[in-house]
């Protein structure tokens, strides 16, 4: 991928990533976070990583902001009213943050392996689809089958989280 | 030319994001969604790695990839689960503030 779309992806899901946290309004939030997961999908691509980039596209931007977008009209929440800021929390929160930055940064900095390039892959085409497969129905098959029952622990979980119960 | 380093500074920058909207923001709901960017953005670096390190055939460690795949699977599940907590929260107390909700606080 050249470098041009590289950092255009990038802006794109970087710049959406901090209006979900910037946005007051909910709904604003959501839709910011649906660009921010498809510009990251992108980049997904960028990695040849086609598989991944499909089921982020599919389980994220599709299903789960679809979940949150329900939640948050069925809730009816609006725009958050201007509540007085606690200004020290906030900085201290801010000041967390920006020491994390700054220690990634110098970690990546120093990491001189980071700054070789991609190795080249064999062909124009590679078949993610099929060796993640294998290595899932192979290697991986007893974690896949604990996720299968952790999903359905999860659905069970919400029916019984979400119903009423009776007065 | 396009290294590993920037893809993850870029996931770092991601990270730092959700970090701090689960840090400032006080909507419930919004902390939800900084926790989804925070998970996106740990995928992000595997799957650079994953490309990174191309194993004898040539073609990249897919194990990185199965990783993800089982991070996104269970992000599913932690959705929905979160979102119902926070469905039954509303009903009892008509707020998705966490300033509101602080009987267990200290």
């Amino acid at each position: 991928m050249s470098p041009f779309l590289f950092w255009i992806f990038a802006l794109l899901t970087l710049i959406f990533g901090a209006a979900v946290v910037i946005n007051r309004n909910p709904v604003a939030s959501a839709l910011s976070l649906v660009v921010s997961f498809l510009g990251l999908a992108a980049l997904f691509m960028s990695l040849n990583a086609y598989f991944i980039g499909i089921i982020q596209v599919l389980v994220y931007a599709g299903a789960v902001m679809v979940l949150f977008l329900f939640i948050i009209m069925l809730l009816d929440l609006r725009a958050e009213k201007g509540r007085q800021i606690n200004w020290l929390a906030s900085a201290g929160g801010l000041a967390v943050a920006l020491i994390l930055l700054g220690q990634i940064f110098s970690v990546v900095r120093h990491f001189t392996i980071a700054h070789n390039a991609f190795p080249p892959l064999p062909g124009s085409t590679i078949d993610d689809v099929r060796n993640i497969g294998a290595a899932l129905f192979g290697n991986y098959n007893l974690p896949f089958q604990i996720v299968g029952v952790l999903v359905l622990v999860a659905t069970i979980g919400v029916v019984l989280l979400s119903k009423r119960e009776p007065r | 030319m396009i290294t590993l380093g920037d893809y993850l500074i870029v996931s770092g920058i991601l990270f730092v994001i959700g970090f701090a909207g689960v840090m400032l923001r006080r909507n419930l709901i919004i902390i939800l969604m900084s926790l989804e960017l925070m998970l996106n953005a740990a995928n992000l670096s595997l799957v650079a790695f994953s490309r990174f390190r191309v194993g004898p055939t040539g073609l990249p460690d897919y194990n990185a990839q199965v990783f993800v795949f089982f991070i996104i699977t269970v992000a599913a599940a932690e959705v929905a689960v979160g979102l119902a907590i926070l469905v039954a929260l509303y009903r009892t107390r008509q707020t998705t503030d966490v300033n509101d909700i602080s009987s267990l606080k200290f």
